[in-house]
């Protein structure tokens, strides 16, 4: 039996950068409240420094998880859902605070955030078939097409979804071989910084997500601007002014741009946010006939 | 120049086109004139001769044919597919009649030799409609989800160094999904474009559905930035593709960029020497180098460099560069004034940064835009000419000993486009070719495009694709 009289403890919500639990640098927080204003927590209020610092921990990871085997990639995303599902209590309570929803409609929402990783790690090995294949070309060539991730994504969290938004925007990214810089909702940061616990425990490499709290508005334009950032979802983006800036910031690059648009988190997404972030890589050889001295290209 | 063998002229005839002394602008299914009455000079590159004047288009065209297209979408996207594919297939087909007369203008107002008009351009872009004819009524199962919609008005602004290939790749999957079209073709170069819009004539093409608008920068300006284009395609270099994406931001136009490139031709020391040395001419020769996927840098393994180089040079040694109408020639004019002051310019700096510069012995024509076969040895990656995109026949050579230098060089820039390796062992050229960050790579050849193989770049080559099932998306609200 719990001691009613027993203080509890009280989690220090923290980034998830590299594989690592790091403060902000910039050694501010900012108070989280539920939707009637309890305070919940300090969150870490991330800086353009944390930010930097998260590129370049997704730059790093990129290569490994880039070439990783497909196969990898969906037992890893698959082991994320597993591990979801073992600290569901945990993400329901944050989620009906966080939404200020009851027990039962948080649960839904956490448990299609749950199917929604597994949803994707199947698509791992499958996406390449779908959208890549043979080019028939008039010659005698071999010519073949296959996706190939895009590189560092800057995502921007959905601002009222805070989990099931948030698995939507993440998993997508990284099921194809990206790696993400994720900035949480504002106002609702606490089931993203919770979610790198889950993923830190489900063997995915440090750095594949880095997941900053904080303000879209301040981290954003560094983001968009970051010339070692391949491209931009602006979901997150709190207004028109704000993502319009961003878009502009991130043809300096010419970043792959993912626009703001009105989404339902709980119907089935189709590809389009996994192919957002994937380019066609199409390769050439000579078929020819082999003559009888070898190769006749 | 001098050359190995001496060849008698073989000029293709001129008389198989028929160029009028202007042209207008080509809106809602007629010829017209601009509004503000503007007009511009098209001249061939290869004699400076005036081919033809030519209506400018300002904003106010730019409205008037967004508006007719406008209008003719409502019909055109309601045609059934099968309808829309026999529209195409007619301008495929009455391209593939008119071929020898589209080839021969296209070199007249481009500068570029008649085998290559002759023998890949028009070809191409015969194959382009054919190909985008046939998805017009399968479109439901292209994988772009059931009945995918067209997006609207396609404003699209196309290079000079392939003006009627590009076209092409902007033109058929447009029209093939649904949308209507407002085209500007580079200044340097609206011959053919215009000559495309009498085939639409012939085609009996709804008027509105494909309009014309010959005209300068700032008229393509105006076509990305009217209000009521629902899609923008943009071949052509990387600053403005960079200001196109600026212009769009914030707005629900879907753009598609085909930018700049600084391919790496990768020759490793198993190549086959001789057909190398054919891939690395084709590479960077072809169309003069005016070409976005060029492959203007030579990546070469040390130990084979010198042999390489060699053979190499005994084949420049060989090219012809002269009249781009006959028939034996292999390296034609430059497009402009303009584009020769830039490639002069970027060849310059390559010697005032140290590196070496080597030409085979070569007699330019006293008039026209002529630039001989360049290629700079001794160059490192911090030199000029090694980063960026110079857009004419211009190659640098560069060394690399292990196949990570290689790919670590190759991948060190800001383009994306292209790449070529060059090697006879198998597993290599998969290993290298899974490691290069580039839209298209070419192992052991080089500058093959076919319209069913998608094309387009990574990094700030560009996004979005041309060409196969993949161009489709670009045109369609998926």
């Amino acid at each position: 039996m719990s001691d009613a009289n027993r203080l509890s403890v009280f989690k220090t919500y923290k980034l998830y950068v590299g594989g690592k639990f790091p403060r902000s640098e910039s050694g501010r927080v900012y108070e989280v409240t539920d939707s009637k204003g309890k305070w919940l927590a300090n969150a870490p209020l991330s800086s353009r420094k944390d930010a930097r610092d998260a590129v370049v921990a997704a730059r790093k990871a990129f290569g490994g998880w880039a070439g990783a085997t497909a196969y990898n990639r969906g037992q890893i995303l698959y082991r994320v859902a597993e591990m979801l599902e073992g600290r569901k209590g945990q993400f329901v309570h944050e989620v009906a605070d966080a939404e200020g929803l009851s027990r039962n409609k948080a649960a839904v929402l956490v448990e299609a955030a749950i199917d929604r990783w597994v949803w994707y790690a199947g698509w791992t090995d499958k996406i390449a078939q779908v959208t890549g294949g043979a080019n028939p070309v008039a010659g005698p060539y071999f010519n073949l097409s296959t996706p190939e991730p895009t590189g560092v994504v800057t995502v921007l969290a959905p601002q009222d979804s805070s989990f099931l938004g948030l698995v939507s925007v993440i998993a997508p990214v990284i099921a194809t071989g990206n790696t993400a810089v994720v900035v949480a909702s504002e106002r609702a940061p606490l089931p993203a910084l919770s979610l790198g616990e889950v993923l830190a425990t489900s063997d995915l490499p440090g750095g594949v997500v880095n997941i900053l709290s904080g303000k879209a508005s301040e981290m954003g334009p560094h983001l968009a601007a970051h010339q070692d950032v391949n491209a931009i979802d602006l979901t997150g983006a709190s207004d028109d002014d704000l993502a319009r800036e961003l878009e502009i910031a991130a043809a300096d690059n010419l970043k792959r741009v993912l626009r703001r648009r009105t989404e339902d988190f709980a119907e089935s997404p189709g590809t389009d946010r996994m192919t957002a972030f994937l380019e066609t890589k199409t390769v050439w050889h000579p078929t020819g006939s082999l003559g009888a001295s070898g190769s006749s290209y | 120049m001098a050359s190995a063998f001496e060849y008698a002229p073989a000029p293709e005839s001129r008389s198989v086109v028929d160029i009028a002394p202007s042209y207008g602008l080509f809106i809602d299914g007629e010829f017209v004139d601009a509004a503000g009455g503007k007009v511009f000079k098209t001249v061939s590159p290869s004699t400076e001769e005036v081919l033809s004047e030519v209506a400018r288009a300002g904003a106010e065209d730019v409205d008037r044919a967004v508006r007719a297209a406008r209008k003719a979408f409502e019909k055109w996207s309601a045609l059934p597919g099968s309808e829309r594919a026999k529209y195409l297939f007619r301008i495929a087909r009455i391209i593939q009649e008119r071929s020898r007369e589209l080839a021969v203008l296209e070199t007249l107002d481009n500068g570029k030799p008649i085998k290559e008009t002759r023998d890949a351009d028009l070809p191409l872009v015969a194959a382009h409609f054919f190909y985008y004819a046939g998805w017009a009524d399968k479109l439901d199962h292209a994988g772009h989800g059931a009945n995918p919609r067209p997006l609207g008005v396609a404003g699209q602004v196309i290079p000079w160094n392939f003006p009627l290939l590009m076209l092409a790749w902007k033109i058929a999957p447009a029209l093939a999904t649904g949308n209507t079209v407002v085209l500007k073709p580079a200044e340097t170069t609206p011959l053919s474009a215009l000559f495309f819009a009498d085939i639409c004539r012939q085609a009996g093409l709804p008027k509105g559905v494909v309009n014309i608008l010959p005209g300068y920068g700032d008229a393509g300006a105006a076509l990305v930035e009217h209000p009521d284009v629902n899609k923008v395609a943009f071949t052509g270099s990387t600053a403005v593709g960079k200001a196109i994406a600026r212009s769009v931001a914030g707005t629900d136009k879907k753009l598609t960029l085909e930018l700049g490139g600084k391919g790496a031709n990768i020759v490793f020391d198993d190549a086959p020497i001789d057909q190398a040395v054919e891939g690395i001419v084709n590479g960077i020769f072809f169309n003069q180098g005016q070409v976005c996927c060029a492959g203007s840098r030579l990546l070469v393994q040390e130990s084979v460099q010198d042999e390489l180089l060699d053979a190499l040079k005994r084949r420049l040694s060989t090219l012809r560069l002269g009249d781009p109408l006959d028939k034996n020639t292999d390296i034609g004019a430059i497009n402009s004034s303009e584009q020769l002051a830039r490639i002069t310019t970027l060849v310059e700096q390559g010697e005032a940064e140290g590196a070496e510069r080597w030409s085979p012995a070569c007699e330019l024509p006293s008039s026209g835009y002529w630039f001989a076969p360049t290629l700079f040895t001794g160059v490192t990656q911090a030199h000029t000419i090694a980063r960026d995109e110079i857009f004419g026949p211009v190659l640098s050579v560069l060394s690399f000993r292990t196949p990570d230098e290689a790919v670590a060089k190759a991948n060190n820039s800001q383009y994306g486009l292209s790449a070529g390796i060059w090697t006879e062992k198998g597993s290599r050229i998969l290993a290298v070719a899974n490691k290069l960050r580039a839209g298209v790579v070419w192992a052991n050849t080089f500058n093959k495009f076919d319209p069913t193989s998608p094309f387009g770049g990574y990094k700030e080559s560009g996004f979005g694709r041309e060409g196969g099932r993949h161009g489709l998306e670009a045109y369609l609200d998926v």
